[in-house]
């Protein structure tokens, strides 16, 4: 974690009142720093609170408990400081690719032309060049959460939120998805926030792991994952294999205990 | 020329249905009194066409449906689109549509012409009112329907809400509304003739009234399917625009 803190997350409690039944308690008292350009994920089993918290930082959520402070300032809303991609690709289903990239573009005023040249740059990143003009409905699931990042990515948020975002895609796909974010984090450098319940993902991708409990959600631990991932073998290796042992029995009892409370 | 050749076979039971009807008129097994034969009514549509009847007074219903329909598309899509958008546009609007929604229209007929007079705007004002709710509803059901995570993104791409309102929540509405849309197209017919026999000085549900009370029957008859062509026509040529529309839905 690098010595200034980007996001402050203290002591933050969120409550769900759906209608007409009993309000649930999804964050209990979570504090958390994420440093800058640091990559976190948040791991925990379903129903934990990790999404909760993500759409908070987000702006997405009021704070209503706690504070969030990105960059020193409270969280007001939505920002394109912190851009976002859901797990569902989110992109908007009546605009091609390149439409969809170009949205954001468009709201930050910038000409036509150079508009244009950043979103092409953006496609060729993510390996969609030629599909430019498809509609979401023509592509795979792989190629929409392609489309999705290059859309986020283009408004050059210093902050990345992504919400379980390969958890809709077939093993295959995830893992080139996975390595394909990595290296887009590398060249861009961003802080990262990602949500998953994937204990061996959260390895390979996190510098470190805020590990949280069944609900309501707390910061159980927070794990130091440091592996070499310039080596492509590194899943293999005894020490990255130990890493997923360790974290995977921090997360073992929340998950059988999420399933007992029917949360799972 | 293949779209035709298409086509064409689907509708091989209409015209059977026809020659059903010129069978039966022509041998007596129906009285011709009540169901003039096919080829007089069809000489009738010639003459009234050659005249210039069926033109002047087709044209006069289709510009009061066009106006009527057009009208309540516009305010109809709005209003629902701000019923799911703005809680307190909901509160007031919504009691009002919910009890209005189940009543016949064509009550509203008389109270128009009470109001409004003979001429257009009585039957453009009862086109208008009809076709609002159907519309308003499935705009206001197809917004209400908006995925909360595109929402979501395009406020983090940077758009305010009154964009959102625009560039999300109106086009995720727009497949519920465009359906919306079709049922009132046909409800305008219905209201167009409907009122147009009650009372008016022009129009194709005049001529079908003027022509019935004269005992001209081969010429209301023609009308009549006049009517119902320009309904088809209407109704398939909507569905051709809404395909064109939704193309992004494959």
């Amino acid at each position: 974690m690098s010595s200034t803190a980007h996001i402050v997350i203290d002591r933050v409690s969120h409550e769900y009142r759906p209608a007409r039944r009993r309000p649930v308690l999804a964050l209990d008292d979570v504090s958390l720093a994420v440093g800058d350009r640091e990559f976190l994920a948040l791991l925990g089993p379903s129903g934990c609170g990790k999404s909760t918290l993500l759409y908070l930082v987000g702006g997405f959520l009021p704070v209503e408990e706690g504070t969030i402070q990105v960059e020193g300032r409270p969280v007001d809303g939505p920002g394109p400081d912190r851009g976002i991609v859901f797990q569902h690709f989110a992109l908007f289903p009546w605009k091609t690719v390149i439409q969809n990239v170009l949205y954001g573009l468009e709201k930050k005023g910038l000409p036509r032309e150079e508009r244009l040249r950043v979103a092409h740059e953006f496609i060729e990143l993510v390996g969609l060049a030629g599909f430019e003009d498809s509609y979401p409905a023509q592509l795979s699931g792989g190629m929409k959460q392609r489309a999705a990042i290059a859309r986020t990515l283009t408004i050059d948020p210093s902050i990345l939120l992504m919400d379980e975002p390969f958890g809709a895609l077939d093993a295959q796909t995830r893992s080139l998805m996975q390595a394909e974010l990595l290296r887009i984090w590398q060249r861009s450098r961003k802080t990262v926030i990602f949500v998953t319940h994937d204990v061996h993902e959260a390895v390979f991708l996190a510098e470190r792991i805020a590990v949280m409990s069944a609900r309501p959600g707390r910061i159980k631990e927070i794990v130091d994952a440091r592996v070499d991932r310039h080596d492509p073998e590194v899943q293999r290796t005894p020490q990255f294999l130990e890493m997923v042992d360790h974290v995977w029995n921090l997360v073992r009892a929340e998950a059988i205990q999420a399933q007992r409370s029917g949360a799972a | 020329m293949n779209a035709v050749a298409q086509i064409l076979p689907r509708y091989v039971p209409l015209l059977l249905l026809a020659m059903a009807w010129e069978v039966v008129t022509r041998t007596g097994l129906v009285p011709t009194a009540a169901l003039p034969p096919l080829d007089t009514v069809a000489a009738a549509w010639l003459d009234l066409a050659v005249g210039g009847d069926l033109w002047s007074n087709g044209v006069a219903s289709i510009s009061r449906g066009a106006a009527g329909l057009g009208l309540a598309i516009c305010l109809g899509s709005l209003i629902g689109v701000l019923m799911a958008w703005y809680k307190p546009v909901r509160i007031a609007v919504n009691p009002t549509v919910q009890f209005f929604y189940p009543m016949p229209k064509s009550a509203l007929i008389p109270v128009m012409v009470l109001w409004l007079g003979f001429g257009d705007a009585s039957k453009v004002a009862t086109i208008f009112i009809g076709c609002l709710l159907p519309i308003t509803l499935s705009a206001f059901n197809g917004a209400l329907g908006t995925e909360q995570v595109l929402i979501w993104s395009a406020r983090s791409l940077g758009a305010s809400r009154w964009r959102v309102l625009w560039e999300v929540v109106f086009p995720s509405a727009l497949p519920e509304l465009l359906s919306g849309i079709r049922t009132a197209l046909a409800l305008s017919f219905v209201l167009l003739v409907a009122s147009e026999l009650i009372v008016a000085r022009r129009g194709l549900g005049y001529m079908i009234g003027w022509l019935g009370d004269g005992g001209a029957y081969d010429a209301m008859f023609a009308v009549v399917l006049t009517v119902a062509l320009l309904g088809f026509l209407a109704d398939r040529l909507y569905l051709m625009l809404t395909r064109r529309i939704l193309a992004w839905r494959e």
